[in-house]
């Protein structure tokens, strides 16, 4: 017989990481090769602008940049991390993937590694596993990576993507806690819309806005509650709401429909633009950073996208 | 609902999703191009008119109702009681 797992211990995270490439890419940039301003970028998206890989920043180089931090803020040594997990959709060479890479360059020689792919919402999946692997003992600690360089994947004659995309990472360390830090995960997929944001012939990403904009604004506020409902919690209890950042308008859209009266709304998409995975740990980071949340504040993470997939927690702040 | 109490609705609509006074929604109004209203607000205020008129408008057709005079149509034909 299979020896029975106990669970007997709750998870949270324990550090957060970021790293933002270090070019910056306008509005009055982008609007030089494309039919496009300031102005109707701002209005449709709330960005302003966004980080843009160089030569070095590939989706293992810049997932490793934010563990290394993360790793470095939780006081974790590699040598004890037992998983190493990198949510990303844009790693060009599919074959290998990037998270044995990531565990290599971290010094992590006794984890074990794979990565996630759920577009937009793979950073929420991969933090659900990794909280699982250490309720269930499996690991002492796990690396949380998001990365995306998806500026390899911009039409950048298209206006509706290219105003839109961007690169960056965030990462998270998770290991056991005497109290639960890591909520229930809500998580849901439509793949009958699976058109609506999708990689062409040519590997170049192609969404349809509005449709995108509807899907969200009218479905993820539910999930939102969700979230909360699943964690046992009151929207008045969270400190921040940190939805994906794909647009301003749906993030502010969903906070609404949500009613956290006493939460800061997470606004990292108008200096970052939308880095699918890696958004919603780059605005945890930087909401942390600010001093805009405290330890064991509450917070609400939601990211859905391509599929349609999505999924969400209640998450402690480290 | 009369065609009249159909307008104001529609108008209290655009003004809550854009800000812009329900006065200026005049049936001959475009939304684009004398409201300057972008494709995402004009999502806003399709899913508050479902919300409203208890119908259905879907992208397809909505990509179609170009001014307001459009909308108050499509609601009509769409069995909201004018």
């Amino acid at each position: 017989m299979i020896r029975a797992t106990e669970i007997s211990r709750h998870s949270r995270i324990l550090g957060l990481g970021e790293y933002r490439p270090a070019r910056v890419v306008t509005n009055d940039d982008l609007a030089q090769t494309l039919d496009t301003n300031d102005e109707w970028i701002r209005q449709r998206t709330g960005i302003a602008s966004r980080r843009i890989a160089g030569e070095g920043d590939s989706v293992v180089a810049m997932a490793t940049a934010a563990a290394t931090k993360a790793l470095a803020d939780s006081g974790v040594d590699p040598s004890r991390v037992g998983q190493v997990v990198v949510a990303t959709c844009s790693m060009t060479t599919s074959v290998p993937g990037a998270s044995a890479q990531v565990a290599h360059a971290l010094g992590a020689t006794a984890a074990g590694a794979y990565d996630v792919n759920a577009a937009c919402a793979g950073f929420c999946y991969a933090l659900a596993a990794a909280s699982d692997a250490i309720r269930t003992g499996h690991s002492e600690y796990v690396v949380v990576a998001a990365a995306e360089r998806l500026s390899d994947l911009v039409d950048w004659n298209d206006r509706s993507s290219a105003i839109l995309f961007a690169d960056g990472a965030g990462a998270a360390v998770v290991g056991a806690s005497s109290t639960p830090g890591i909520g229930p995960l809500v998580c849901g997929s439509d793949g009958s819309a699976a058109s609506m944001i999708e990689m062409t012939e040519a590997r170049r990403l192609r969404l349809d806005g509005p449709a995108v904009f509807r899907w969200a604004t009218t479905q993820m506020g539910d999930a939102a509650r969700k979230v909360c409902d699943a964690a046992g919690i009151e929207p008045s209890d969270l400190a921040a709401v940190v939805p994906h950042q794909a647009n301003l308008r749906i993030v502010n859209s969903i906070a609404k429909q949500l009613g956290a009266t006493n939460a800061v709304v997470a606004d990292d998409v108008s200096e970052t633009g939308n880095t699918s995975a890696a958004s919603v740990p780059l605005a945890l980071a930087r909401l942390r950073r600010e001093g805009k949340v405290a330890t064991g504040d509450l917070a609400l993470t939601l990211a859905f996208g391509a599929g349609l997939t999505w999924a969400g927690s209640v998450i402690a702040i480290p | 609902m009369s065609d009249e109490n159909l307008l104001t609705a529609l108008g209290e609509i655009v003004q809550e999703a854009t800000g812009i006074p329900a006065a200026r929604v005049t049936p001959a109004a475009s939304f684009v191009d004398d409201l300057d209203i972008d494709s995402l607000s004009m999502v806003e205020i399709a899913t508050m008119a479902e919300d409203r008129f208890h119908v259905s408008i879907p992208d397809a057709e909505l990509a179609k109702l170009k001014t307001v005079g459009d909308v108050l149509e499509f609601l009509a034909k769409a069995g909201v009681p004018a």
